[in-house]
């Protein structure tokens, strides 16, 4: 089991720095557009309607695994900015216990912008991926 | 008169977003708004808020003298028999919910037949479908062919005795084709099938004079033609609207009413129940004479100016699939709808956004043109006779910026 050097706060916080190192909207998609670039590959088989995230303009698929007490989570979609954003909700909350995402607010996410900068379709979208998110780790408590 | 004149009459175009100039280019979803409009909206919200054609007094006799005199202009505008055949609604997806409500009513039997046109707006199929469904009766589709002209050539054979009314766009509001209606009236009217024409995109653009078309009926939303949101206009051929039952009771619609029977009211009141949008609706007469006055000549060969930049800038890319190609006589308007070879529709308008454009992405209210095309949606930037060639100069180059900054 890999151990977690950093805190779920720790991790936030330093997204939190990253993303204010830009002061234009548009850096901070090109920084976005890189993490959508670079996320790990999601297999063609798992884009089954299941794990279809609703809300969403861009197709969103999200899975996830319970693996020795932590969970794991994977994503993709057709859509790179949204896969940016799935990119920052996994690297946050992927590995963690489901105690630690149950008892987090999210509230991250607020700090950096995210949300107030969406579309409306795509915000419904985010809210979407967390509560996924949020529901996998109450399921497994 | 030149763009920047136009410009100054629209106040909602000096805005900025993120710090940077508006670039407004989502104008057939909504159009904005010239001063003449608001002041006439805020002055009937102030000065004219009273119940209309009942009441004595003296704000609801020129309340109801506004509403009216829109009614006058609108039949100028689309140049109709009579001011009896101007019904006024809250859009053009309510016009075409009235129509197919008490069209089916009236002349629908099962087994009858209805046509829309494969390139239709949502709010031109779903009512039909449910009409259909009521009815008992089968919904026709149009086929569009790869560049997005209606395949007229199938009409005439689609088209049976059967066949009680055929739907179609003036302009589709993915493909910016000008259909050609006239025809298509004259194929369906030979075989004695009626025809509903949605000019949602055409009545800004191009305009139209009901009796040279010879449709039975035509629809538009205010709120793509300058005019306040939550107004709209059926037109309808008297002698049809006086046959079909009226669409909802109440108000207006009524002459005597007793538990023993009630009798309606005639044309055109017998349509306009309940309380009427009197703020809103008077805005089209100064929204249609602006549509009017911009559809002067130097205007239009500036607005050809602006789209032929755009068509051939798109056209020459080839990471760009354009729907909706012009070909022949020269027939399409300022709205182009596209996809990018690697980049999402939504990523380009979230950038875009970014850069001061609004544009459109997604479906358009067209699922089944997007699965015609084999896409999941597409972007469209839709011209306005007030956006400049800077404009559209800004938005290609942008456009180029955001794709590279995806692929």
């Amino acid at each position: 089991m890999k151990m977690m050097e950093k805190t779920l706060k720790e991790v936030q916080e330093e997204i939190v720095d990253d993303f204010s190192m830009y002061d234009e909207w548009l850096d901070k998609y090109e920084y976005l557009i890189e993490l959508g670039k670079n996320l790990s590959s999601y297999p063609e088989e798992g884009k089954t309607d299941d794990k279809l995230i609703k809300g969403c303009q861009s197709r969103v698929w999200l899975d996830w695994n319970m693996e020795e007490g932590r969970l794991y989570f994977s994503a993709d979609s057709d859509a790179i900015i949204t896969k940016g954003i799935i990119s920052l909700l996994i690297s946050v909350y992927s590995g963690r216990t489901p105690e630690e995402i149950a008892g987090d607010d999210f509230s991250f996410l607020e700090r950096i912008g995210l949300k107030e900068n969406l579309s409306p379709t795509r915000a419904n979208g985010l809210v979407s991926m967390i509560q996924t998110i949020r529901r996998a780790a109450e399921s497994n408590l | 008169m030149t763009v920047e004149e136009v410009r100054k009459q629209f106040p909602g175009l000096s805005g900025t977003v993120y710090g940077k100039p508006l670039v407004y280019l989502d104008n057939a979803a909504t159009i904005q708004r010239p001063a003449s409009v608001i002041d006439k909206w805020t002055d009937l919200s102030v000065h004219h808020n009273a119940n209309l054609h009942r009441a004595v007094h003296k704000i609801a006799a020129e309340a109801t003298e506004e509403y009216e005199s829109a009614r006058d202009a609108v039949r100028t505008f689309l140049n109709a028999a009579s001011r009896e055949e101007i019904i006024f609604t809250s859009g053009a997806t309510a016009s075409i919910n009235l129509v197919a409500f008490c069209f089916g009513e009236a002349f629908v039997r099962p087994g009858d037949e209805i046509i829309v046109s494969e390139s239709e707006h949502h709010s031109n199929i779903v009512p039909w479908q449910m009409m259909c469904e009521r009815k008992g009766a089968v919904l026709k589709v149009l086929p569009v062919d790869d560049d997005g002209h209606l395949r007229i050539d199938l009409l005439e054979d689609l088209v049976t005795d059967r066949t009680r009314l055929c739907c179609v766009a003036q302009i589709s509001n993915v493909l910016g084709i000008i259909n050609p209606v006239k025809e298509i009236v004259n194929i369906c009217h030979s075989k004695g099938c009626l025809v509903l024409v949605d000019g949602a995109q055409g009545v800004v653009h191009t305009g139209a004079d009901v009796r040279d078309l010879g449709c039975d009926f035509y629809v538009f939303s205010g709120h793509k033609v300058y005019a306040a949101p939550g107004t709209g206009v059926l037109y309808g051929r008297r002698e049809l609207l006086e046959q079909m039952p009226p669409y909802m009771g109440g108000g207006e619609m009524i002459a005597t009413v007793k538990f023993s029977g009630t009798t309606y009211a005639p044309l055109p009141g017998k349509y306009e129940a309940g309380t009427q949008n009197l703020a809103g609706t008077p805005t089209l007469k100064p929204a249609l004479e602006m549509a009017e006055t911009l559809r002067d000549k130097d205007l239009t060969e500036y607005g050809e100016k602006v789209r032929d930049y755009v068509l051939d800038s798109l056209l020459s890319d080839e990471r760009i699939r354009l729907f909706g190609v012009p070909r022949g006589t020269f027939n399409k308007i300022p709205l182009f709808s596209f996809t990018v070879k690697g980049a999402h529709h939504e990523d380009l308008a979230l950038l875009l956004d970014k850069m001061g454009i609004a544009v459109r992405s997604g479906q358009m209210c067209a699922e089944p043109l997007m699965d015609r095309y084999g896409v999941t949606g597409m972007l469209r930037a839709s011209f306005a006779p007030y956006n400049t060639l800077e404009e559209a100069e800004y938005f290609i180059k942008s456009l180029g910026r955001a794709i590279s900054m995806l692929v």
